[in-house]
This record gives C-alpha cells, structure tokens and sequence, in this order.
C-alpha cells in the first residue's frame, strides 16, 4: 500500500512542475500590459515604465524570472499582490474558506439528493419515475449555471423576496472570523439569527453549483446500480429471496458506490469551475471572484498563484480520490 | 498459412481491412436500430437537425438582419405581451435589434464553434493519442504528463486565462476551449491503442508488413471509432457551454455578434427590466446543449454493447 | 492583519453594533459600493473606488474641495499665501487636530508639520524609506502628475507651517493639493510601524485625521467605519458607516430596495426610470465633471485635413448614442470640457447632426469610399457606459455617409498602449474623468503638443491651441485664465481632433432617510455630514 502511495506521489512531482511553468508561462509570455493598466487613460513615459520594469525584475530574461519565481515558491511565497499590494498566500487563505463553504454545501446537495435519486430511477427502471428523474438530470447536466442563477435570482430574490441576492450574511451582523466559515463563525458568535442569515445567504448559491454534480451524480448512481444489479451475487440473493430493500440496501448498494465515490472526487475540480461563474454572479467572496477581478485587471501574480493553487488542489484531491479506490478496489493497487 | 511470403502478405492485409469494413458496416446497422430505440435521443436528434437547419438557413428564415437597429424600437416586449409589435415576435434588445432574428443567426455561431472546437480537439488529440498509445515510452511519458498538466486546471480557468492574456474573441475563445477539451481525447485514443495493439488483427497486419502510419490510422483507428464519438458529442455541448460561459464573462465573442453568451451578457443590466433579452438566449443554448446530450447518450447506449446486454 | 487584531477589531464592532440594536442613539449608515478597495493608501491607487473607502472617509489634506464644488478651501491647512513669483507655497496649519485613535495606535501628539512632510516625501523621494515600504509600491498620481519635477523641496518652516518650493510657475498647484494622494498620514503611526516591522499595514490598518475612524475589512464583502469622536470639523450624526461591497447594479438595486443598504452609486442606466417613481428613494444627480470622444489621427490622411473631421462629426447621430448607450444618464458634448467646469465656452454650438451635409463636405474634401477602423474600448467607463454599443452605432452612422468601419478592440492595458502610437490607424473611442477641477487638467493633458504619443491620442498638436493653454498655466488671474481657456475652445472646434461625443450624467440612488449627502462634481463619494432618519 506505501509504495502505491509512493508511486502516486512520485507521479505527481513532474506534473506540478509542469504546473509551475503553465501557471507561469500563461501569464508572462502571453501579450498583456498591467503597467499600462496602473496609468489609465493619462498614459505612461517610456522612462517611468523602464523604471519600473526593473523595479519589478520584469526586465530579467524568462528563464530568470522563472528561477527566481521557482524559488520563491519553496519558501512559500507566491509573489504580492499587483492591486492591494498583500501576499498572494494571505489572500487566498482569506478568501478560501468561502469557497469551501459554497461547495461543501453544494456538494451536500448533490449528494444528498442525487444518490437517492439515481438508486429511485434504477430501482424503477423504465418507469415514468425513472424518465422524469433521468430527464430532469440531463437538463440539469445541459445548463448554463450563469443563466440558471441569473433566473433564480429573478425569481426567488426579486420576485418572490425569499433570499438575499448576494453576499455571505446580513450586514446588521458583525462578529469575529475565527475559522472564516459563516456558518460555524455565525453560531460561535451566539448572536441571534446570525446563522439562519447565513444560510439563507448560502442557499441559491449552492443550489446553482450544485446543479451540474447533482445531475453527474444522480446519473452516475443510477449507471452503477444497473450495472450491480445484474451480477451474480445479486441475482443469487433475490434467488435466495431477500426482501427487496435488503438486496438494495445490503449488496448493491455498497458496491455501485464505489464509482460514485470517485465521481464525487472529480466534481471538485467541476465546482472550481463552476464557483467562478456561481461567485461572480452572486458577488460570493471567494477564490473565484477573486481571480475573475485578478484576471481583468491583470494581477499577475494573483493569477499565477490561484492558478497554481488550485491546481495543486484538484491533483491533491484527485490523489486522495486515487488512495481510497486503491483502498477499496486492491486489484488497482498492483496494475 | 502461405509458401509465397510477399504477394499473400498484402493480399491477407486487404482481405484483413475488408472483414474489417464488412463488420463496420453491420455494427452501423445494428447501432441504429438501438439508437432508434431510444426515444430521447431521437428527439434530441431531430431538435439538433432544425438548428442547423436554421443555422445554415438563417439569412432566409429571419425576419431581420441581426445587426439592424431600428431606432424607433428600443426594448420591444414579445409581441404576447403589452406594448409588443408583430415586426418582432421575441421583442428587441437594448439597441433596436430584433432578438428572434438574433437568436437565429446565434445558433449559427453555437454550431460554428461546436464544430470547429471538436475538429481542432479531435484531430490533435487523436494524432497526439495514437503517437503516444503506438510509440510508447518516452514519448508516451512525455505526452501523458503533459496532458495531465492540462487536466489539473479547471477547464473554464485555464480557457479565462487563455483568452483574457490573448485578447478577447471568438476566434481565441474557441482556440482555448479545443486545448482543454484536447487532452480527453488524446487519453481516450490511447487507451484504445494499447488495448488494440496486442489485438490479433493488428499483430497480424504487423506481421504481414503493414507500415507505422497504415497501421496507425487504417488499422487500429476505426477499431478506436466509437468512444471517440461518443466524446465528441460530449465535447460539442461542452464547448457551447464553455463558449458561452466566455461569452457571459467579457472574454468570449464581442458584440455586436449574436452569440448567445454575449448577447446574455449584454443583457445583464436589464434582468429586472426586461426579461425577455435575459431569457431567451439562455433557453436557446439550454435547448442546443440539451438536444446534443440527449444524441450523446443514445449514442453511448448504442454504442456501448455492456448496456445493451442489462 | 494578525488574528488577535482582527479578533479585537471585530469584537469592537460587534459591541458597535449591539448598541445599535439596543438603544436609539447609535445610528448606521450603510453604503452599497461598487468594488473592493485595493488598499488603504490612497496614493498608491489610481481609482475611485480606492479614494471612497480610504481618502474620503479616513483622510484630510492640507487643502479640500469644497463640498459640491472643486473650489479650493483649508483643510488641514487653515490658511497660505503664494509668493510673488509663484514659486512658494506657505500652509499655516491646523492646531489640535488629533490622528485616529484605534486599537492598533494611540496617538502621542497631535498633527503637525512632521506628518505633512512624511506624507509628500514618501512619494517623491526615492531615497525615503517609505518610498518602497510595500512591495511593487508605485505613487501613480505624485508621478503622473509629473509632481517629481515640479517640487523642489518642501520645508517645514517651524511645527505649524510647511513651505512648498517649486521649479516653475503651476496655476494648478494648489487644486493638486486637494486631490486624494495628497492625503495626510501620521508619521508617528508609521513610526510605530517600522519599529515593529509591519511596515506594510501603512496600507492595511489607516490612521487619518478624517471624519470615520477605520474599524475593520473583510475582503471583497465589508468594510466597517465608526464615526471620530474627536474630528476637527465636529463629530458626525451617523455613529457607524458600512461599506456592503456589492459589484453588480442589479443587486445593488435590490439591495437599496429591500433597506439592507442606504445609499447607492452607479445604478444601471436601464433602472433611473423605475428609481425615479419609487416612492421610497430618492435620487440626486448631477453632470458629471468628464467627456467621451471619439479622437481621429490628426497626422494621418485624410484626417489630417480638418474639414473631414468635421465632416465625420456632422454624420454622428449623438442624441441616438444617448438613448441607446446613455439612456437618458448624458448630455451631448460640444467642447472638450464638460459644462460644470469654469472657463466652459456657452458660445459654442455643437456641430449639427446632417448627414446630407456631411456626405457633401466628405466629397468637396476630395474622400470617397473611404474604410476605416473605429477603435471601442473594452470596459465601462462613466463617460461611456458601453463603447461597443457607441462604436455600432457610429459605424451605422458612417455607413450612410458612405463610409465603411471596421471595429477593433484590444485588452484595456493594450488598448491604451497602441491607442496612444502616434503612427495608430483608425479613430478611438475613449474619454477622461477630470482629477482636480481645473481646465488644465483636461486640454493640456488631453490636446496639448507634449502629450502626443501619450494622452492625446488625436495626436493633435496646434500652435495656436497650444500656446493660449500654456500661457493660460503660468497666468494666476483666474478671469484671465478663464478668457484663454474659452479662446481654446474655440480653436478646438474650428480644427475638430475630436468628436466630442458626451458628458455623463451621474445618479445617486439613496433612501428618503438619508439627508445631508452632498454629490462630489469630481466623482467621489463622501459621506462627511450624512445623517439617516431612524
């Protein structure tokens, strides 16, 4: 198990650095001027701009940027921020546990409600449930979340006024950001209604991000327990004439979850994805938002270190996601 | 099998290709009859086949040029509504355009960038993947960890990074889009390859002298055929989607083009003001990307002989 | 910001806020902005944003503007007088104005000639520690400004006077002054600072003089004020000012609807109407101190010739760009300079819309099938609210006079740089929101000879222009400079390097509780003398 894990690893190492150099590369190679950005429409002399060329060592060749950015990354910084002039670290972990909250919640969602649905439509397979529910997952899987939460806005803020339309809680709150998560800060803070704010707050947002794993999900469950149900085992232990839920329950069950496990696994780099539409639409403070502005005015370190750490997250979650099924399934572990 | 190596050798290579084409042609046969089964994707084919109808055929259906702007007529509601006129059966946008008209053209866009993002990912990535799947390694590492890399990013990132350091574009968009989509493809291929390549037919068209590039692509691609287009369904609504998320985000076709997202995105500052320039070009990628899921699982159901047996 | 700070900073605003709900007394005042500050020091930043959360809330300078008008009055400075020669500027300061006093720095003394000082070398001395105190620090305004050369030194004279030394005559010296990045900060604080090493919290945890104190930030969703109990110009009626940092106008809107906000800036040109009505809001407008052109490349053919400029100008439809792109939130422009500025020329009529008489113009100058590029920009600025719009609009314009466009547009950093090439093909949209109210600030920077190849993308360089608005920087006699100015614009309409495309009209959306805001004509947003009805 230790030398899988290894193994694993060992894989991962020549991927980040190549991550280093497409998160770096993208950003200094590619023709964008944030110098000119910091002047505006007045403009910027040629001696001011050299000057602070070489205020900011982009007058170095690439390579020596590259290095030097290289070795700044094994101490841990990842440069400063262009715009607000603070660490790129600090203000990812500032703004991170709100995109974490999002799509916890939002993975909740899917889960909770996508497995049942997909184990309902194999269960009936063929039915009118079964169509509905399959239906339903397919135009989920089809939406444009960036129109969908547009739409839900319309309706459930605007129209009918049950939600807020953006932001993590009302504003008549104020309380210390002990682990930067709403919902736990809101109940250590005791303050009366504080947590229910931050769920209504928390509500549209992740159903909007968790419309796409939802669908994965329940479409997923629904394959994989087809598929569990016409084994042998299972046929064997209708034949034996276990009650139906038991045969679900018991033997399907454990094993159709398997691949859905690992589907769950790669919807996380499909909510980063998604939480950059979600939190710009929503105006959520998260590390989406954040590298959507970062992108249009062309902070480049900020967009080179959220690119890089977020995909050092995916490969991190998707090694753990890669561990578990060497776990459960020991045939991957030697292949 | 024979005493005259070289004359047998390619007439047992043709032979081989022929069995090969006759055994094509009863799957497309019996693939049909299981994708006429499913219901769903029927419709989803038939929806899919009256957008390019409308697409091709845009200049003669719509009713307007979808860049004229008649003055007179800002912000027109749908004519079912008040204050509708009949010249403008979806309303207009904020500048006079008519959005039925532009809704037309639009889908000719969605289409265009649909077909070009999954030629340009298709082709390299089935290029790339077969190099990587026949060669093995060094080359294979090299080109593996690459499409890894490209894997590790969030699509939609890394095509917002691309285009906003390109410039901002319809042409930069759909580049982008095919270098994230690319690498599932190379994968696929691959794959295929190496489960192919030990396959008694290729051994056997090896052995009889088959050279690298014929054995590459007339040999083992069509063998690789089906999960490769079951992806490249998948692909086309992906790059819809995504084409239209740029779009909704500033970076993706520039007005004035009718493209959906960027209509959707223009429209934003009127979302409680007129609903109609919100709506409409949401349902209509909605219905394109829904219409082509619904051809991808009836094709993957077609395709794929292990559901075909439950 | 260390946890413990934070902590405490917010356990102040929590106790705040309990007395909010509790008793009557304390009174808040939330205010829906439009984006994140990018730091705290004003002078390191360039946008408005910035200011409104930094400089109008926390800091004072030596001089203001004063509210509503960009007419110079004492700030910080209680009075000055300018030598003879115009090259000395003596401040008597203020006496016993107090710095802020926070949970991160107590005040030992009060403002003084030390902090003045502190505040203007760190931005022009290359050698000041402070210079470089965060990293990439660069004082965009100070050199922008080109404030390096034109101070020479500045003297602190004893405690309460400083005397500014300058290299030549500036008539605008004393409006630069009053400008966000001449903000005063406390040298004592950022003694404090260096001592314990953090020198870069100078740009997270201000200490002002100004009307609010700086209570806490939670990036991208909230800054806290609470109103300073010891301010120089009398303690404010609001107890706390919130900042709900709210991007989009739709939900601002919303917001502003539900009560959960107060006031707003920037409604969507597509709401006005509706807010108009709503009778719980109320609505203050005012023109705003900026104009959007079209610029033509003075030295390229056929544009060089000014009877083609004009002639494109007669063929622009400006009041359909209006309803179109503006939707009622502008007003045509005639000159360079929007109405509000002094030295405005009323005398001058705008070139009317006709396109017959254009197309006749275009032929007599000699130009058929004539192609060219119209260049929109790729962001929204108050002067254009949407210059993809605008530049579809100008190309049907042109059409009719038989004119082809082709329309381009480059990312914004690229866009301002190849806009600015002297060589650049093609006429750009772009604008100009005024810095300090003086007209020099808009036809010197804008049209002058040495901005060519810079920020005067018509490339436009006249004699005669030129020297009415150099003469008019020397002279202090503001009748007399008024005269010159008008004479400009009179020169600049005759030779038409632009189209002078609009003025914006700004909106600010608030509730009925809200009195005593006053509107800033230079765009900022200032909440000193607000009050909110319970």
């Amino acid at each position: 198990m230790f030398r899988f894990f290894l193994g694993r690893l060992g894989l991962l190492i020549p991927t980040f650095l190549g991550v280093t150099i497409v998160a770096f590369g993208l950003v200094r190679i590619l023709p964008a001027d944030p110098l000119e950005l910091l002047a505006g429409e007045r403009g910027m002399s040629p001696e001011r701009k050299a000057e602070l060329m070489r205020q900011m060592g982009m007058d170095l060749p690439i390579w020596e940027q590259y290095l030097a950015y290289l070795g700044n990354l094994f101490q841990g910084d990842l440069g400063t921020s262009f715009a607000s002039k603070r660490p790129v670290l600090d203000e990812f972990l500032q703004l991170f546990p709100a995109t974490v909250e999002l799509s916890f919640c939002a993975i909740l969602i899917a889960v909770a409600i996508g497995i049942p649905l997909g184990i309902l439509a194999a269960v009936k397979r063929g039915s009118f449930i079964d169509q509905t529910v399959m239906g339903t997952a397919l135009i989920g899987y089809s939406m444009p979340i960036f129109w969908w939460g547009l739409l839900l806005i319309i309706l459930f803020s605007g129209i009918l006024q049950w939600t807020p339309v953006s932001g993590r809680i009302s504003l008549m709150y104020f309380f210390p950001q002990v682990t930067g998560f709403m919902l736990i800060d809101s109940l250590l803070s005791g303050e009366k209604g504080a947590f229910l704010s931050a769920v209504r707050h928390l509500i549209l947002p992740s159903i909007v991000l968790a419309t796409i794993p939802l669908a994965v999900i329940a479409r997923q469950t629904r394959s994989a327990m087809l598929e569990v149900l016409g084994e042998d085992y299972v046929r064997t232990a209708r034949a034996k004439g276990l009650p139906p839920h038991r045969i679900i329950g018991l033997h399907a069950l454990r094993n159709a979850l398997i691949p859905v496990i690992t589907t769950i696994g790669l919807q996380v780099g499909v909510m980063l994805a998604g939480a950059i539409l979600t939190e710009t639409i929503f105006s959520w403070p998260g590390i989406g938002k954040w590298l959507v502005d970062s992108i249009a005015r062309r902070d480049y370190a900020v967009v080179q270190g959220g690119l890089l750490l977020i995909a050092a997250i995916i490969m991190l979650v998707n090694l753990i996601v890669d561990i578990l099924y060497g776990l459960v399934n020991p045939r991957i572990r030697h292949n | 099998m024979s005493t005259s190596p070289k004359a047998d050798s390619s007439a047992l290579v043709e032979k081989l290709e022929r069995e090969s084409r006759n055994a094509t042609r009863a799957m497309l046969a019996e693939f049909w009859y299981y994708f006429s089964q499913n219901r769903g994707a029927v419709i989803g084919l038939a929806v899919f086949l009256v957008l390019v109808v409308t697409a091709v055929f845009a200049p003669l259906i719509a009713p307007h040029a979808p860049d004229m702007q008649y003055r007179d007529s800002f912000l027109v509601p749908p004519v079912w509504q008040e204050g509708g006129k009949w010249d403008f059966l979806l309303g207009t946008d904020p500048v006079g355009r008519d959005m039925l008209s532009r809704l037309i053209y639009g889908a000719q866009y969605s289409l265009f960038i649909g077909c070009v993002v999954v030629f340009v990912a298709l082709t390299g990535g089935v290029i790339i993947g077969l190099i990587a799947g026949y060669m093995r390694g060094a080359v294979d590492t090299f080109i593996m960890r690459i499409m890894d890399i490209i894997l590790a990013f969030p699509s939609l990132l890394l095509a917002l990074v691309v285009v906003a350091l390109l410039g901002p574009g319809l042409m930069n968009a759909m580049f982008a889009i095919a270098i994230v989509l690319q690498p599932h493809f190379v994968r696929l291929t691959r794959a295929a390859v190496l489960a192919e390549r030990s396959r008694d037919y290729v051994v056997a068209a090896r052995v009889a002298g088959a050279g690298h590039f014929r054995l590459m692509f007339k040999t083992i691609l069509p063998n690789c055929l089906a999960p490769l287009i079951v992806q490249a369904t998948l692909s086309f609504s992906n790059a819809i989607l995504d084409a239209a998320a740029l779009g909704f985000l500033g970076v993706g076709a520039q007005p004035p083009t009718p493209e959906w997202g960027t209509m959707l995105a223009e429209a934003r500052e009127f979302i409680l003001r007129a609903w109609w320039v919100v709506t409409f070009p949401g349902l209509a990628i909605l219905i394109t990307v829904l219409a082509i899921n619904l051809v991808g699982d009836g094709l993957r159901d077609a395709l794929d002989p292990k559901l075909k047996r439950s | 910001m260390t946890i413990r700070t934070t902590l405490k900073a917010a356990l102040l605003g929590a106790s705040v806020i309990a007395i909010a709900a509790t008793g009557a007394q304390a009174k808040t005042l939330v205010y829906c902005s439009e984006g994140s500050p990018e730091g705290f020091d004003p002078a390191l930043y360039t946008s408005g944003t910035t200011f409104d959360a930094s400089s109008k809330a926390i800091y004072n300078r030596l001089v203001e503007f004063k509210p509503g008008t960009t007419e110079v009055v004492p700030g910080l400075a209680e009075s000055w007088t300018v030598s003879p020669d115009g090259l000395e500027y003596t401040f008597n300061l203020r006496k016993g104005v107090k710095f802020h006093k926070t949970d991160y720095f107590t005040p030992s003394r009060d403002f003084n000639a030390d902090d003045v000082i502190f505040s203007f070398e760190r931005q022009g001395k290359k050698d000041n520690p402070w210079n470089t105190y965060t990293e990439g620090a660069t004082w965009e305004y100070f050199d922008g400004m080109s404030l390096p050369t034109l101070i020479k030194e500045i003297v602190k004279v004893d405690d309460n006077t400083v005397k500014f030394v300058l290299t030549r005559q500036e008539a605008p010296m004393l409006a630069n002054l009053a400008m966000d990045f001449a903000s005063i900060m406390s040298a004592e604080y950022a003694a404090q600072l260096d001592k314990a090493g953090t020198k870069a919290n100078l740009n997270q945890q201000p200490v002002g003089t100004g009307p609010f104190t700086f209570v806490g930030y939670q990036k991208d969703a909230v800054i806290r004020y609470a109103a300073n109990q010891d301010y120089w110009g009398g303690k404010q009626k609001v107890d706390n000012l919130v900042f709900a940092i709210t991007p989009d106008a739709a939900v601002r809107l919303q917001k502003l609807k539900a009560g959960e906000c107060h006031v707003m800036p920037y409604p969507a040109p597509a709401d006005i109407a509706a807010i108009k009505t709503d009778p719980n809001l109320q609505m203050m407008e005012q023109q705003g101190l900026n104009v959007g052109y079209l610029a033509y490349n003075a030295t390229q053919a056929p544009f060089d010739n000014p009877k083609v400029r004009k002639a494109l100008n007669m063929a622009i439809n400006k009041d359909a760009i209006l309803y179109a792109v503006f939707q009622g939130s502008g007003q045509a422009a005639t000159n360079p300079i929007p109405p509000t500025m002094w030295s405005y020329n009323t005398q001058i009529k705008d070139d009317a819309y006709d396109p017959a008489a254009s197309k006749k113009m275009l032929e007599e100058a000699g130009v058929k099938d004539l192609s060219m590029k119209v260049w929109a920009m790729p962001v929204q600025r108050p002067y254009n609210p949407n210059a993809r719009r605008m530049a579809e609009l100008i190309q049907a314009d042109f059409e009719k006079v038989g004119v082809k466009v082709e329309i381009v547009s480059y990312e914004w950093g690229e866009y301002l740089k190849r806009s600015s090439a002297k060589d650049r093909d093609g006429a750009v949209l772009l604008g100009w929101t005024g810095d300090n109210g003086d007209p020099d600030n808009f036809l010197a920077v804008l049209l002058g000879c040495d901005a060519v190849g810079g920020s005067n993308r018509a490339q436009w360089c006249n004699d005669e222009f030129e020297a009415l608005v150099q003469k008019a920087k020397v002279v202090t006699d503001k009748a007399e400079r008024t005269k010159l100015y008008e004479q400009a614009q009179v020169v600049f309409k005759e030779q038409a390097p632009w189209a002078t495309i609009a003025h914006s009209v700004v909106f600010m959306p608030m509730s009925k509780k809200v009195s005593g805001y006053v509107m800033n004509p230079l765009g900022g947003h200032s909440f000193e003398g607000v009050d909110v009805a319970e």
